[in-house]
């Protein structure tokens, strides 16, 4: 028998009106089977409203099950006795790393479990040194949780859940709110607790790379299991998953579409080092062509000119002219966040800022609007010095349209239309005009009609995004600055809010800055890439020229495209294709082109 | 970079004091408080002037920190001490155009203001040297008697806890609303106190519903981690008084006789 058993699991969310009368019921869970292994990883995949959380926590016996039942190592969940037991056997770790550390000091937010369970002092002791060494956070244990990065802090939250001494953990989308970097940092944690452990790890997530470790994938959809089976049954079936809208690893999408093709490369292909070997295999070495020079930078002259840099009409740019901001001047916790910045911003571009948590991007663009004035240097916008006394900045902030990451915690009024018309008003605009420009706002974002009357709060994720986004739009900007629109979101809604801007820029001319993390997202939307490291841009290009200088990327800690590497290791071993395509459109036009010679 | 700021103003230094035990502390300090106001004479005065000059040279924090509290109450203390003068009936030592200054206002006056000087120091000791969370530990034990009368004192002790906990995450968060509402044009600056006020709202509500957003992610997170309230709870790190606790409740017991013998004996 499994550690964790469910039966014919149905549950039923109650929707209620304002009064509080039932008005529907939506079935979060409908019919779950499924059998977990003890010492195995598994991965639950799944967009938002698959009803993966709700099955997650069923597991912890935070909810119960409406029909059907659910066992953890034997104990069903619904019977009282069991209840401290079920949540001591099975842990959880949440999404948000802020809202689940309770204690002041990482080794107290440790023992908070033991202290619960009763387990005496010098036990609890020795629990939170073993549980902070096992996920490497020892040496912060006098530290406050709020001095973290948000993977360290999930690796605190990890650490809490080990010191209960479970024997399963539940990670319900642990990585849905960090940076490439504590990602990575906890599916690391999680593989090695397991290894050496040997605790069984469920992993809910909406990013399908991070399964490729599981032992088996169970697929979640409408409530129902709609896909089960080991890593690589699942991601032979590449058609399916993506009408799931399941965000699938894009060496298994180039070996897909190069099977469409005609290529006859084995299905469910997970890693990198997978799918050259088997590029060469099926190739049979007959593209093998011995001393292929690198293709370096050095063989294109422009490599590093950026195409709106000092070209373009200087009236009609952003200019920033030796811009450096600190933080708290004056003090010894003084912070530069900006070093001697110079850039120009054309009309119409599209362009991808990057660069790590700290490295300056989020203090960059608050200078583009004015929400924070230069310690030292100036900013233009079309011929006027921005920093000056007298410059209105009320007008330059309808001209300058600046999304924070999460914008819809801005979201304040009743209705998602009079919130989008607190913009216009702000700029002095009449009631009408400001009515008009939300609504044309609201159509931009294709907000279906019937929410722009209801409560901003009642939307889903994806829709409250785009109606902050139309809160920023209905003042009409020239540019658009928007800072990790994609955060937080499944592969569905970041898809939606991508092609969304890519529209905005298309169809409205407005010029975009997009700052993400990631590359992908890069690769796939801008036309130029400032890349950002200690305050400094320290790249500025196009796509195809920044991801050439991978190396320097990766340094700093950030990477080219998945299969900018692939068409890399490629040319490493002898085909002669460009290594230094970024999309995965290019790569199988690339490689077709090879073949087809 | 509101990330940095410290909650009460804790300074970190190896001394005596810093390790005591924090009932010990909030003893001492009540002690010391209750000793300022019983008598008004030169010699407790000086009594009480050593005591806290033996307190604030053990507790090894600079002198200008203790002392950065005194800028609150400096108008309080202004306020008495000028009232005091000039208010007090008594024998007329100095006067001038519509006002009097007796020897007994003098001396009201001046005790006055050491009794207040005293007590922000002597506080500061006590804030300075304890961490907010030793604070609210000595504070749960102290209180726990009350639970005969159904006093929630560790409810209590546990939401001081997590207040100090989200107060720093909740002020940056304030920060970032303010900043998101700016770029969409709002002014928090101009305008009458009616329309400042207004201004409030488009920060005031997400500020209270990402607050109650966290609350309930976090109440989540603590009942998954087996939280049912005090009853059967263990303490990671439980107060226990050491060697040094006893002495420092010797030297109190010492201060308090002192106190009483220059009050009643001496009379000065």
């Amino acid at each position: 028998m499994g550690i964790v058993e469910a039966k014919d699991l149905v549950f039923e969310y109650i929707k209620r009106d304002e009064e509080g009368n039932a008005e529907g019921v939506i079935r979060a869970l409908d019919g779950v089977n499924l059998s977990i292994k003890k010492g195995s990883i598994i991965a639950i995949l799944g967009g938002n409203g698959s009803g993966k959380s709700t099955f997650a926590k069923h597991i912890n016996a935070i909810l119960y099950p409406g029909e059907g039942n659910i066992l953890v190592d034997g104990k069903d969940t619904r019977k009282p006795e069991n209840l401290w037991n079920i949540r001591q056997e099975a842990g959880m770790v949440f999404q948000n790393p802020d809202n689940q550390i309770i204690g002041n000091v990482v080794e107290e937010d440790v023992g908070f479990g033991p202290e619960n369970m009763g387990v005496p002092t010098k036990e609890i002791w020795e629990r939170v040194n073993e549980a902070l060494k096992a996920v490497g956070m020892y040496s912060y244990r006098k530290h406050s949780p709020n001095k973290l990065s948000g993977g360290q802090k999930q690796r605190v939250a990890i650490a809490g859940v080990m010191a209960m001494h479970p024997k399963c953990i539940i990670m319900d989308e642990p990585t849905a709110m960090l940076d490439p970097k504590g990602r990575r940092e906890v599916i690391r944690q999680m593989r090695a607790l397991n290894d050496v452990e040997r605790i069984t790890v469920i992993l809910i997530t909406h990013y399908m790379e991070e399964t490729i470790y599981a032992d088996q994938i169970f697929v979640m959809d409408k409530g129902k299991i709609a896909m089960q089976g080991s890593p690589k049954e699942i991601f032979s079936r590449v058609d399916e998953l993506r009408k799931l809208r399941l965000d699938v690893p894009q060496c298994t999408i180039l070996a897909h579409e190069l099977n469409q093709a005609g290529f006859g490369l084995p299905r469910g292909i997970l890693t990198r080092e997978e799918f050259i070997q088997e590029m060469v295999k099926y190739s049979g070495g007959r593209f093998y062509r011995g001393g292929l020079e690198n293709v370096d930078d050095s063989r294109d002259p422009h490599s590093f000119t950026s195409p709106g840099h000092m070209t373009g009409d200087l009236k009609e740019s952003l200019i920033l002219d030796h811009v450096s901001y600190t933080y708290e001047k004056g003090t010894s916790g003084e912070i530069r966040a900006l070093n001697d910045i110079s850039l120009q911003i054309g009309k119409g571009e599209f362009i991808g800022l990057i660069g790590h948590t700290g490295s300056g991007k989020s203090t960059l663009v608050q200078h583009l609007n004015g929400l924070l004035k230069p310690v030292s240097g100036h900013v233009y916008f079309k011929g006027e010095d921005i920093t000056a006394k007298k410059y209105d900045r009320r007008i330059l902030r309808s001209k300058v349209g600046l999304v924070f990451q999460y914008p819809e915690h801005q979201l304040f009024e009743e209705t998602v239309f009079k919130d989008v018309c607190f913009g216009p008003k702000n700029t002095g605009k009449s009631d009408k005009e400001a009515e008009l420009a939300a609504f044309e706002a609201l159509r931009a974002v294709q907000l279906p009609e019937e929410y722009y009357y209801s409560s901003p709060f009642e939307l889903s994720g994806g829709q409250k995004r785009r109606a902050a986004i139309a809160g920023v739009l209905a003042m009409k900007p020239e540019i658009l600055v928007l800072d990790e629109p994609t955060a937080g979101l499944d592969p569905r809604g970041r898809d939606e809010i991508l092609d969304l801007i890519s529209d905005l820029h298309k169809k409205q001319g407005i010029t975009i800055i997009l700052v993400s993390h990631s590359m992908e997202d890069v690769a796939n939307y801008v036309s130029r890439i400032l890349v950002m490291d200690k305050g400094r841009i320290i790249m500025d290009g196009d796509t195809r020229h920044v991801f050439m200088r991978f190396k320097e990327l990766e340094e700093i800690g950030l990477s080219a495209p998945l299969v900018t590497y692939l068409m890399r290791d490629l040319r490493d071993r002898g085909f002669d294709i460009d290594p230094y395509v970024t999309t995965i459109d290019a790569a199988k036009k690339e490689i077709l082109r090879l073949f087809d010679n | 970079m509101l990330r940095e700021i410290t909650l009460g103003q804790y300074y970190d230094a190896d001394s005596v004091i810093h390790k005591l035990d924090p009932r010990t502390k909030l003893a001492g300090t009540f002690v010391f408080i209750i000793s300022l106001f019983l008598f008004r004479s030169a010699s407790v005065t000086l009594v009480a002037t050593f005591f806290l000059i033996l307190l604030v040279s053990l507790s090894r924090v600079p002198f200008s920190y203790m002392i950065r509290g005194m800028k609150g109450i400096f108008l309080i203390l202004m306020i008495t001490v000028v009232f005091n003068l000039f208010l007090t009936p008594g024998i007329p030592l100095v006067s001038f155009w519509k006002f009097t200054i007796t020897d007994e206002g003098l001396k009201i006056a001046v005790f006055t203001a050491i009794r207040l000087v005293y007590l922000i120091i002597g506080s500061s000791v006590l804030t300075l040297t304890t961490t907010p969370n030793n604070l609210t530990d000595g504070l749960e034990a102290l209180m726990s008697p009350l639970k005969l009368f159904k006093v929630p004192v560790h409810e209590v002790a546990m939401m001081m806890t997590i207040a100090l906990r989200f107060i720093p995450i909740l002020m940056e968060e304030t920060d970032k609303i303010m900043k998101a509402q700016e770029a969409r044009g709002a002014d928090f600056e101009s305008g009458n106190i009616i329309e400042r006020a207004k201004a409030l709202v488009p920060i005031l509500v997400p500020l209270f519903v990402s607050a109650f957003r966290r609350a309930n992610d976090l109440a989540l997170a603590m009942e998954a981690r087996c939280y049912r309230g005090g009853e059967g709870r263990t303490k990671m790190k439980p107060l226990v008084y050491k060697g040094r606790d006893y002495t420092a409740y010797g030297v109190m017991l010492i201060y308090i006789i002192l106190i009483f013998a220059a009050g009643i004996i001496i009379k000065l």
